[in-house]
């Protein structure tokens, strides 16, 4: 199968790879380059387990081809620590018991990191909706809002 | 929350200061970093990819399997059906003496769901295995299906599985798990009303975010190790050793990471076969079930049906209990024997009732094999007990919280299944909800305690 060249920065490093034709961001991600952190939940967008951040907006890789990704700028869950330090989204699904399989947080912290991102103070309904497109079966929806809101006021302390 | 450390006192002496202080999860900074290695996150070069043909009838013979093409579709390295694997036909109980085998890990002869495994398909991309798959090709019979419980149950239902013989789980106690304490009869004949009520529930598919699967890895010494997110490794290891005829030490399970089980990831299905197929092929093997197969193929809870047939007298006192409970195994066992014999020592609920008679079935119908889920066996057979509890205290118009202090069980009384009940705690949880429910009962009901004696 003929291959096709992609190259985008992916959390700040420059990554290339030669992929077939079709291959979707996900897979490139996690088979290619080696970051496990988004998750195939369902390869048909329905779960958002998948959510990464491209050139700023959120989007489901399950759902995008990898060659449509070139020149972009990529961010995964793994990118967000610098230094070992947690981002305060991180450390607020942390301290908020946010987690308890595990594998919907990278995509939940994905969708919660570009909310808040565009809205700093977010109420509570527009966590819910920024979150709508994320599934959570171990029903931790009610700490996964309240670490974002956590997270949010965090942020704007730090600001001030 | 307040912690009623009398009611345990002579039992326990310790502090309990960890309750109510927060205490990080250990798990929890691999999950917020992505760094959570779970069973898919590994990929090792060659890696083969697994896709199943599977049974579109419910019930039917298979008169031959053509798998001429599929084997020449590019990119297809080995095709397997039953008689490559070494013991193909398996029961996971059988651990525990729970048999007979009943289930075959490749169809042979015959599909009896909707589903069933039937070809096994190793390509070198996951697209190739589909491709192939479609190219299989089975020439079935098809026979005369049932689906309700009810119906198989009747003579001349069409035999489900000819393991069993007939449509229901051959208990030592017969056709179904018995449970008799006094005489029901005598209650109900004395009692003031007699409720009769009949409970349905439908099969409940778990739907983990992450699907069941596992990625295997054919070592240099022999050995194989499974990355898998099985909620029952040793149940898989052990079966898994069974199944392929191949010693425990052999097998090298890495696990303890689910995406999410419920338990759902308790059978041991995708593992045999996957291992199977790296022994035969010399390289990696990756066996992940779709959405679409999470969804259909992947045990639901069972579904069940619970008649209860209760005799109350005016006073609130329950005198008499019947249960009939059918658990619906769909095809195969799996858990269910097990699910329907819990459901037995459980249904009189948490009452102190004198006379009680239960019969619990686990029948075979042409539907998906269900299994485990969360309380599988006593689940739906609590919904029931406490809508019918609801609807008791309606019919002598009673309180229903004060119904069940009457009757609910203390410490020293015989359950119906002849265990001594200890450590109830029941009427202190009942104290304590009416408190925070703010549903307030007679004072009578507040002074009371599991002790009898009101120690």
């Amino acid at each position: 199968m003929a291959k096709v060249p992609v190259q985008f920065t992916l959390n700040g490093s420059e990554k290339a790879e030669f992929v077939d034709s079709g291959t979707t961001l996900l897979h490139a991600l996690r088979d290619k380059i080696g970051d496990t952190s988004p998750k195939g939940g369902c390869h048909q967008g329905t779960c958002g387990a998948c959510s990464v951040i491209i050139d700023g907006e959120l989007r489901l890789s399950c759902l995008t081809l990898a060659e449509t990704c070139n020149g972009a700028s990529v961010t995964t869950t793994s990118g967000l620590s610098e230094a070992g330090v947690l981002h305060p989204l991180q450390r607020a699904f942390l301290d908020a018991f946010a987690t308890q399989c595990g594998f919907c947080t990278p995509g939940m912290i994905m969708a919660a990191k570009v909310l808040l991102d565009h809205t700093p103070n977010p109420s509570r309904e527009d966590v819910v909706e920024a979150l709508s497109g994320n599934i959570c079966r171990c029903t931790g929806y009610e700490p996964i809002i309240q670490a974002v809101l956590t997270a949010a006021r965090a942020n704007s302390q730090h600001a001030a | 929350m307040e912690l009623r450390k009398n009611y345990f006192a002579d039992v326990r002496n310790d502090d309990l200061h960890e309750i109510g202080q927060p205490r990080p999860r250990s798990d929890s900074p691999g999950h917020v970093t992505g760094k959570t290695a779970f069973f898919a996150d590994r990929n090792f070069p060659g890696m083969l990819h697994l896709k199943m043909v599977r049974s579109p009838h419910h019930h039917a013979r298979i008169r031959s399997i053509d798998t001429s093409e599929a084997e020449k579709h590019p990119g297809v390295v080995k095709v397997l059906t039953a008689k490559d694997v070494p013991h193909n036909v398996y029961t996971i109980l059988i651990l525990i003496q729970i048999g007979p085998e009943d289930e075959t890990v490749l169809a042979d002869g015959k599909v009896r769901w909707k589903g069933e495994a039937v070809v096994a398909v190793l390509a070198e991309t996951e697209r190739a295995a589909q491709e192939a798959a479609a190219k299989v090709k089975v020439d079935y019979e098809v026979l005369p299906a049932v689906f309700d419980m009810e119906e198989a149950l009747k003579p001349g239902a069409p035999l489900v599985n000819e393991y069993h013989g007939q449509n229901y789980y051959l208990y030592d106690s017969g056709e179904c798990r018995k449970v008799r304490f006094g005489d029901v009869e005598a209650g109900f004949a004395g009692a003031d009303h007699v409720l009769e009520q009949s409970y349905q529930s439908s099969p409940i598919e778990h739907a983990p975010t992450e699907t069941t699967g596992c990625v295997v890895m054919p070592e240099g010494n022999d050995r194989f190790t499974c990355y898998t997110n099985t909620q029952a490794m040793f149940f898989t290891l052990d079966n898994t050793s069974i199944i392929l005829q191949m010693p425990g030490s052999k097998l090298h399970f890495v696990g303890g990471t689910v995406g999410g089980g419920f338990g759902g990831k308790v059978d041991v299905i995708v593992e045999p076969i996957a291992i199977l197929g790296a022994k035969l092929t010399g390289r990696p093997v990756s066996f992940i079930y779709s959405r679409e197969e999470e969804m259909q193929i992947s045990s639901p809870r069972a579904a069940e049906k619970v008649v209860i047939k209760d005799g109350v007298m005016k006073d609130g006192r329950i005198v008499a209990r019947k249960v009939t409970g059918y658990t619906d195994a769909g095809a195969y066992s799996r858990h269910s024997p097990y699910g329907a014999q819990k459901g037995a020592g459980h249904y009189p609920g948490p009452y102190t009732i004198p006379n009680v008679w239960i019969d619990t079935y686990c029948v075979y119908t042409n539907r998906t094999p269900s299994s485990a889920m969360r309380g599988f066996g006593v689940t739906i057979g609590d919904f029931a007990l406490e809508v019918q509890m609801d609807k008791l205290a309606r019919l002598i118009g009673m309180d229903p919280l004060e119904f069940r202090f009457i009757n609910a069980y203390r410490d020293g009384d015989m359950k119906a299944h002849r265990q001594p009940t200890e450590g109830a705690a029941l009427i202190e949880c009942m104290q304590e909800a009416s408190r925070a429910a703010n549903w307030p009962v007679a004072e009578k009901y507040m002074t009371m305690s599991s002790y009898k004696n009101g120690a």
